[in-house]
């Protein structure tokens, strides 16, 4: 009597949102450890670092909404940021329109690699891992033949190098929000509104959680497939270009290893890995939860090693308590 | 004496009684039926049986103790086996490795003679010693997994068998062999309990019936006092005659015309028409090539041969996509892997079409229109369910059934296919699904039907094509629409009785 049957227990809230009380968690214990954790500077630089992550795991979720992954996207990455930084020096003209040209020079390829996995994957039916995995050397080795292996730099007076790395290491006069966050911002938006309020949205998450159901339905399958691949590559060559702009060089070392935050970024957020599950908002909760751990591990002196090894133990409790959270509902 | 009693069951999920004191009883050497409709709780008794699940209250007796059955292992020690109709074999080992799959964890090494011999002895037993121990179960048909099943339960010394819709995926032929070893095992004085939906396979192989109706037993019958009629009312608590509803559809033009057909193996030569209001069936045995037909002119198997004509007009269908623009719908045999999204909400369900009159330029989602579409179809399909942001998946199969139609009628398709559209639910959702197809062939729909049930067929359809290995075998209507008539297309022969 006393107890309304209705009312969540306090188990099935920390269930059920258990993301944003990781998110929470993790924001206090960093205020906690260190007075200069939730100064704007700091806070700022944190997401500035997050920012090519961000837009990879957006890619990345796109692939994985539809029951695919892609492994590649590291390796476009270094591609994107490298290729900027080869073809500023080598335009005849300066300024804005040649970095416009850079970019979209950039994206464009990415997307053009993008493409090939989607068409491997959509087209001729190969496990979206392998055609990626593929991928993922191909485009490595490409960066490195392009580069002969070291990094590309280029001459830090030029005009429009200079608008580069303006983007990448200044922010809005007055606030300071760096440029990229920004960016990253209209991204962000501009695919939430894509997946939520267009049918091509829908029908992508549709297609990872019954692709029989939705090819029976009489729509064309293998276009949300095809697309979410290739949008998954510019947003990579993208993240490489931010990564570029910060660090005012293009190696091509850039974002090994960049795959699996990525996927981790989706899984934390709740995106199932089988499709049909996932949304944008949460998958950047997963980007900021990775970025505070390795924050705080910075703050604690915690070594890079060391850190390899919480940061996977955290992920495995993140989707234990998925799981939870899952067999909870269901016998409800 | 009885081998299996369980007393005053009751199970309770989330405050919602599931069964409150079931009772039943069965006898070794006997096959005994266990009815009732979907949500009725015959599948919650079974499980409890399995220990798939645990009861909140009553008492479990085998062989007239009574036992403790918390987890499936303690079900299995008390010699309880279920057959699923999803099978848990592990196709990639062999027929004996499946079988004695308890045995492969015992020891360092395996002696696969031995293993070998112990599943020969049980398939002989059963009468199946042309399947080979040896052989991949994956490879073996889905009548010939489902025995490898069987043999799997025998080979832990089960006296209580229970078949969960055994016959759901087999053909005729199968399904004989199936009721003669299950008579088999029944004079080897295994108790057998049987769950079907089809009542001429009750009839024909149960000794006993035991009815459930709103987790409560309705009572038990010996099968021979009972017949098709007092057991459906038993069930349903309603007459046979409402069965099938009233139709008031006259026939309009020519809706769609099938000239020559030819698609794949199972198809060739056949031609047919619907008219607009009109509900035609076809029938025959499974593996007839009546999906095929149905997927042949839905664009989803290529067509080798054949004209489709639409309101008189020839049209070239190479994909579903091509079939939706041209106004056909087909809803699928399979509806929870091929139907409906059953992850997703009605309301995605119902959009799911490449033609969505609700959309906004460059497919924006106008949500208010699409919501108030969904609601109309919702009323007018009287789809019960607590929104249409329910999961599809939360749905019973014959709203999730009404869920797979929508779409269509979202996307102004007036040709309807329907692949065994009653198949899995129980009467009373089946009646609501008869209601549906007459409304909409009421409201000008060419509806085609396949099915396996002939009851069906005669109660429902204008007219009968029936198909036989692929061809058109002949079509029934009016007095000659019987289920002899039926069976002597389907077969090819005069049936004897």
């Amino acid at each position: 009597m006393s107890t309304n049957p209705k009312a969540p227990s306090l188990v099935s809230i920390l269930v059920s949102y258990n993301t944003y009380i990781m998110l929470i968690a993790l924001v206090v214990i960093s205020t906690l450890l260190s007075e200069h954790f939730l100064t704007l500077q700091n806070l700022f630089n944190l997401l500035r670092q997050l920012a090519p992550l961000a837009l990879v795991s957006i890619g990345m979720l796109l692939v994985i909404l539809t029951g695919g992954i892609d492994l590649s996207v590291g390796s476009v990455a270094a591609i994107g940021g490298m290729g900027v930084a080869m073809a500023m020096p080598a335009l005849p003209f300066d300024g804005v329109a040649a970095l416009t040209i850079c970019v979209f020079g950039a994206v464009l390829f990415g997307a053009l690699l993008g493409a090939i996995n989607g068409a491997l994957v959509a087209g001729f039916g190969m496990a979206s891992f392998v055609a990626t995995l593929a991928m993922m050397t191909m485009a490595r080795g490409l960066a490195y033949m392009l580069s002969n292996g070291q990094p590309v730099r280029f001459p830090r007076d030029l005009p429009t190098a200079q608008i580069l790395t303006g983007f990448g290491s200044k922010g809005l006069p007055g606030i300071g929000l760096p440029w990229p966050v920004l960016a990253v911002a209209v991204v962000i938006v501009l695919f939430v509104f894509l997946l939520r309020r267009t049918n091509w949205g829908r029908l992508t998450v549709a297609t990872g959680s019954n692709e029989d159901a939705v090819r029976l339905a009489g729509l064309p399958v293998w276009r949300y497939k095809f697309l979410a691949f290739t949008l998954c590559g510019a947003l990579s060559a993208l993240a490489g270009i931010f990564v570029t702009s910060r660090t005012a060089v293009g190696t091509p070392v850039t974002g090994i290893g960049l795959e699996l935050d990525a996927i981790a970024a989706c899984v934390i957020g709740g995106a199932l890995l089988s499709g049909g599950r996932g949304t944008v908002t949460n998958t950047m909760i997963g980007v900021l939860i990775l970025g505070l751990i390795g924050n705080i591990m910075n703050l604690m002196s915690v070594p890079a090693y060391p850190q390899q090894i919480i940061k996977g133990v955290i992920i495995i409790l993140a989707v234990l308590m998925q799981g939870i959270g899952a067999r909870a509902k269901r016998r409800v | 004496m009885n081998r299996l009693d369980m007393r005053q069951i009751s199970k309770e999920f989330g405050g919602i009684a599931a069964l409150s004191g079931a009772e039943f009883s069965a006898r070794a050497g006997e096959v005994h039926a266990l009815m009732g409709e979907n949500g009725a709780g015959k599948s919650t008794l079974m499980k409890i049986l399995a220990g798939a699940y645990t009861h909140d209250g009553g008492e479990i007796r085998i062989g007239g103790e009574a036992v403790s059955i918390m987890n499936p292992q303690d079900a299995i020690r008390n010699g309880v086996s279920i057959i699923y109709q999803e099978f848990s074999l592990a196709r990639d080992l062999t027929v004996a490795e499946n079988i004695l799959i308890e045995t492969l964890g015992h020891g360092l090494f395996v002696d696969r003679k031995a293993m070998d011999a112990r599943a020969e002895k049980l398939l002989a037993r059963m009468g199946f010693d042309d399947i080979q121990p040896g052989e991949i179960a994956g490879g073996l048909t889905i009548a010939r997994q489902q025995v490898v099943e069987i043999c799997k339960a025998l080979s832990r010394d089960c006296s209580i068998l229970v078949l969960d819709e055994p016959t759901a995926v087999l053909t005729t032929h199968e399904t004989e062999k199936l009721f003669d070893l299950v008579r088999r095992l029944r004079d080897q004085g295994v108790c057998i309990i049987y769950i079907s939906h089809r009542l001429d396979e009750i009839f024909s192989l149960c000794d006993r019936v035991t009815v459930l109706k709103d987790g409560a037993t309705v009572g038990t019958w010996e099968t021979a006092v009972l017949d098709h009629k007092t057991l459906v009312n038993l069930m349903i608590g309603r007459e046979l005659k409402d069965f099938f509803p009233e139709r008031h559809a006259t026939p309009g033009a020519v809706a769609l015309e099938v000239d020559g057909l030819a698609a794949g193996a199972l198809v060739s030569d056949i031609s047919f028409n619907v008219r607009r209001g009109e509900v035609l069936g076809i029938g025959g045995l499974v593996g007839a090539g009546r999906t095929e037909v149905l997927r042949a002119i839905f664009g989803a198997d290529p067509i080798a041969r054949g004209e489709i004509r639409i309101d008189g007009e020839t049209r070239s269908i190479r994909s579903p996509g091509d079939a939706v623009r041209a106004g056909i719908g087909l809803v699928p045999e399979d509806r929870k892997q091929q139907g409906c999204l059953l992850h997703m909400p009605i309301l995605n369900n119902a959009m799911l079409t490449p033609v969505n009159p609700h959309l906004g330029f460059l497919g924006l989602i106008r949500d208010a229109r699409e919501r108030g579409a969904t609601e109309a179809l919702r009323s007018r399909l009287n789809l019960k369910a607590a929104s249409i942001d329910a999961e599809a998946g939360t749905l019973s199969g014959g709203n999730q059934q009404k869920v797979a139609i929508m779409k269509w009628l979202v996307s102004g398709c007036e040709i309807l296919l329907l692949d065994e559209p009653t198949r899995g639910v129980d009467v009373g959702a089946k009646v609501e699904l008869y209601r549906v197809i007459n409304e909409l062939a009421a409201n000008g729909a060419a509806i085609v039907m396949v099915s396996s049930e002939m009851l069906e067929l005669i109660g429902m359809c204008d007219r009968v094509i029936v198909m036989r290995a692929g061809r058109l075998a002949g079509e029934l209507s009016g007095p000659q629409l019987t289920e002899e008539g039926i069976i002597e297309l389907a077969m090819g022969r005069k049936h004897v009785h």
